[in-house]
């Protein structure tokens, strides 16, 4: 992966730059030991590494405006990080960078339950948003299944989903408001507990654009009650196909189910043999979660049942009870650590209309054996969001390059089935240069001109998103012209 | 000026060198706008609608009327419900769904589903310079590159002139049951909404109509919606007397009269649409000297008849927006249509306009007040 080569004045203007952010931060936020900023080095793209110049990391909004104003004056370019768990190498930093970690920032500001909302630090962990509110049995709805440990920062940032997001959206449509600090150190407030923008909606903009227009240092966040209850079914299915087609039905229907996972035969296999959770061995394994009520959740399974039945599967099993339900969902949830037990793997991230789900999954099927690499399907099937894992052996010279170029195959297919390149993961690095798969020049151009607005200079997480030639150029130029 | 094509809307826009007035049905107030008239009309048909997918595509200029044919034909809906307000604006035409999606309009299901634009997958359009590019796509959920579907959609085509949406569908209800309690003032009808808002019963629906009732929504499956009823009842039992309502048709139209503020057709007065959070809206509704107020969204959503010229947001003591729905030509004069914004906001906003639209011919003036 190529990235820009540092800026030399930078890189030798790090003693001042230190001087100058002890001017505004305590001592031990202040990360300047080698060994220590190697903690920073990646995020959950493990494959790229680069240490940053140095880290801070700030506790209060006042002191990220500080540190922003410094780093502008400065020219250094600035890399926000949530808890660095994102796949597209969204928090990779820069050798001449300063990665800004928002993890002392946790604290709840204020839960409103008349209102139906909760302000909190942008470092907030996502479950722990939940957390914050479950004395009164309220939840945030948004559940990447990374949720332990992300942060709402990086949520913001990235407009992460979930498999809840089904029926409840994802960040964007569960954000209000938030209180963000632009590169020069000016702090704005967006949105707040009321409802939609007076004027341009910037909260929209902002939400998805990968730390790339501002630091987010507090969000206001739209809180619902907890469902009377949930419950989940398995259904296997001798074909992909036929799976895919009940998916498609049971939406037109007008079921709504929380959630409509989907794995295939090779993923059931190696969670079978990592967690035990007793699936039945098919090509295709749908989980589907109904919430209600005892007796609600009894019809919609009713109805999903009539449904499922119409496409032979050849199991349907219904939870009977908590410990039933936990083991359904048990397999789903240990896949990625269980396709990571057995090899390096690469998470794609693409989405394609679910009609196209049987296409698409032949497709990778054959592209899996011209590249021989193994691959894994489990997804969020009931909004198209493909989750391809590509095994591969980073120890194995040119494995990780094979790889690389049989996702690319895998995305620009999603985008012929009139899909997209990522559905949830965020483009980062990973797939900024696929951008023009996706995009014409005119249309980078208008997301481009944003950046320009909010950043003149590029200087905040630089080399993302968009292809690196075309920022590259964007930065040298602002910081020449000046 | 009425094109026909994508290109030759971008042709006529990258030639233009005086303001355009665009203009989808026309069924807004827009009070005087200078600028020829640029209708989309002629950007019209739905291109594409996979109903097992949730997913409709259109040209901006087709009409709600045909969105509706369409999807009822497939028993579908928007879930966002956008008001028709030709009644109480006093407007005619036929509404458009680039207009709709232009206003961000979203009705009283806001609360629960979302707006307008959580419902926008893409979006094609034209900037004010005459440059074509889209946004977004047709898939359920999308972060490749920014969201500039957000930002087109309640631009008012500031931005630029969308040629095409495409939008997430949903199917429709088996039914549903209206509950209803008189007598509350403006504070115990919100504590009575987030009761009902915060519990979890799905309610889609939530307002205080003109004649002072509560009412609630609730929708779904047959045995579903009247179990939630039951429930619900218990919940606001401390609040009155719970009343429920079945006929199908009467539900329809109290949601669509407090959806299109049909309450004030024909008032004298300013017409405002303010948007705060819930529980602020009673102590507002105190200082405000309004002739009358309708809450929808459980009282964030206040549709205020003010005495003319009265500047509303002048007396706005909380956070919050306010947009001037209707009013004269002289009302629209002295008083920003939209909420002027912060300092900061307001730099960004004339910033990206001034970069959408560099000739500063696409609705000039409409937006971008400062406070
Ligand atoms: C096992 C696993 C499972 C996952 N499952 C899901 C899933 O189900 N759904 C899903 O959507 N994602 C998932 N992810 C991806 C990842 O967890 C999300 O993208 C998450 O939102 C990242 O949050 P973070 O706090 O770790 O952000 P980071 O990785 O630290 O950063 C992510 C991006 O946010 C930016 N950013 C961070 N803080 C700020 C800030 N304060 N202001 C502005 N920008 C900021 C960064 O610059 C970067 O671009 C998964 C990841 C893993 C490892
Ligand atoms: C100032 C104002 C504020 C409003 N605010 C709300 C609101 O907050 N919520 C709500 O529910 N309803 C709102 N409405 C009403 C809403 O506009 C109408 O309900 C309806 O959606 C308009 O459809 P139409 O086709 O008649 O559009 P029109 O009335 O013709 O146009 C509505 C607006 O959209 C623009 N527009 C129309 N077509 C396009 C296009 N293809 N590309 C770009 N811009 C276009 C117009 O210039 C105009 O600014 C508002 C109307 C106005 C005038």
């Amino acid at each position: 992966m190529d990235m820009p080569r540092p800026d030399p004045i930078v890189l030798s203007r790090k003693s001042e730059l230190v001087a100058r952010l002890l001017t505004v931060l305590p001592q031990d936020a202040v990360i300047e030991d080698e060994m220590e900023t190697r903690a920073y080095e990646c995020d959950a793209l493990t494959a790229y590494k680069c240490p940053p110049l140095l880290a801070v990391l700030p506790r209060s909004t006042a002191e990220v405006s500080d540190v922003l104003r410094i780093c502008y004056d400065m020219n250094v370019p600035v890399v926000p990080r949530g808890s660095g768990t994102s796949l597209a190498g969204g928090a990779l930093p820069t050798a001449d960078c300063v990665i800004l970690g928002v993890a002392r920032m946790n604290d709840v500001l204020e839960t409103d339950y008349t209102n139906r909302v909760i302000r909190v630090q942008s470092g907030r962990t996502n479950l722990s948003v939940s957390g914050a509110v479950a004395e009164e049995d309220f939840f945030y709805a948004p559940d990447p299944s990374s949720q332990l440990a992300c942060a709402i920062a990086g949520n913001i940032a990235m407009n992460s989903g979930g498999a809840h997001c089904l029926k409840y959206g994802v960040t964007t449509n569960n954000l209000l408001g938030v209180t963000m600090v632009m590169m020069d150190g000016e702090i704005v407030e967006i949105g707040g507990a009321h409802l939609d923008s007076g004027g341009l909606d910037l909260l929209g903009i902002i939400c998805g654009s990968e730390g790339q227009l501002g630091v987010v240092t507090e969000a206001t966040l739209r809180i619902l009650h907890k469902p009377e209850g949930a419950r989940p079914v398995l259904v296997g299915f001798d074909s992909n196909e036929v799976a895919g087609a009940c998916v498609s039905d049971i939406i037109q229907a007008g079921v709504l189910p929380v959630a409509i996972e989907f794995m295939d035969r090779r993923v059931t296999e190696v969670v079978e043999n990592y967690a035990h959770a007793g699936y039945p061995l098919c090509e295709a394994v749908l989980i589907i979660e109904v919430e209600g009520s005892e007796a609600e959740i009894d019809a919609q399974l009713a109805l999903i049942r009539e449904i499922a039945e119409r496409h032979n599967p050849i199991e349907f099993r219904e939870a009977k009870d908590a410990d039933e339900a936990s083991r359904i969902w048990l397999g789903r949830k240990s896949a990625f650590g269980a396709m990571g037990q057995i090899n390096d793997y690469m998470c794609l991230d693409g989405t394609i209309p679910v009609s196209s789900l049987p296409m698409v999954l032949r497709r990778i099927g054959e592209l899996s054996k011209e590249y021989g690499l193994d691959v894994g399907n489990v997804f969020h099937a009931g909004d198209g969001n493909m989750h391809p894992l590509i095994l591969f052996d980073a120890n194995k010279d040119g494995d990780l390059e094979l790889c690389e170029a049989m996702g690319a195959e895998i995305l620009k297919l999603c985008v012929e089935a009139g899909g997209c390149l990522t559905g949830e993961h965020g483009v980062g690095i990973e797939k900024r240069d696929l951008m023009g798969y996706q995009y014409k020049p005119a249309d980078l151009d208008a997301q481009m001109a944003v950046k320009d607005i909010f950043d003149p200079k590029w200087l905040l997480n630089p080399a993302k998103v968009f292809p690196l030639d075309v920022s590259d150029a964007k930065r040298s130029a602002q910081i020449a012209a000046e | 000026m009425e094109p026909t094509s994508e290109a030759e809307l971008a042709d006529l826009i990258s030639s233009a060198k005086a303001p355009l007035c665009i203009r989808g049905g026309g069924t807004r107030l827009l009070g005087p706008i200078e600028g020829e008239v640029l209708e989309t009309s002629g950007l019209q048909g739905i291109s594409l609608y996979e109903s097992g997918a949730l997913t409709m595509v259109a040209g901006a200029g087709t009409t709600l009327d045909e969105i509706g044919a369409a999807l009822k034909a497939e028993n579908q809906r928007l879930a966002f419900e956008p008001p028709d307000l030709r009644d109480v604006l006093g407007t005619t035409g036929a509404s458009t769904i680039g207009g709709v999606a232009a206003s961000n309009a979203s009705g009283s299901r806001r609360i629960s589903v979302g707006a307008c634009r959580d419902f926008m997958l893409g979006v094609r359009f034209v900037d004010g310079a005459g440059i074509v590019a889209k946004n977004g796509g047709r898939v359920m959920k999308n972060v490749t590159g920014y969201d500039l579907v957000k930002l087109m959609s309640g631009a008012f085509g500031t931005l630029g002139v969308l040629s095409e949406v495409s939008l997430k569908v949903m199917p429709k209800v088996e039914m549903q049951l209206c509950l209803r309690i008189e007598g509350l003032n403006a504070k115990q009808a919100v504590a009575a909404m987030s009761a009902a808002l915060g519990s979890p019963f799905e309610v889609s629906g939530a307002a205080q109509a003109l004649d002072g009732a509560v009412v609630l929504r609730l929708e779904g499956f047959d045995a579903s919606v009247r179990y939630r009823a039951d429930k619900l009842t218990q919940v606001l039992a401390g609040f009155g007397t719970v009343e429920m309502l079945d006929d199908q048709a009467q539900c329809d139209t109290l949601w669509r009269d407090i959806r299109d503020a049909r309450g004030f057709t024909g008032s004298t007065g300013d017409l405002w649409r303010v948007s705060v959070k819930p529980s602020d809206a009673p102590e507002l509704i105190d200082t405000l000297g309004a002739h009358a107020v309708l809450l929808d969204w459980g009282g964030g959503l206040m549709w205020v008849d003010m005495p003319k010229r009265a500047d509303l947001r002048a007396r706005m003591s909380v956070p919050g927006h306010a947009t001037l729905m209707r009013s004269d030509d002289k009302g629209f004069e002295q008083v920003a249509r939209f909420h002027p914004e912060a300092a900061p906001l307001a730099k960004i906003s004339a910033e990206l306009r001034a970069r959408f639209d560099p000739k500063g011919i696409l609705n000039p003036g409409l937006m971008g007040d400062v406070a």
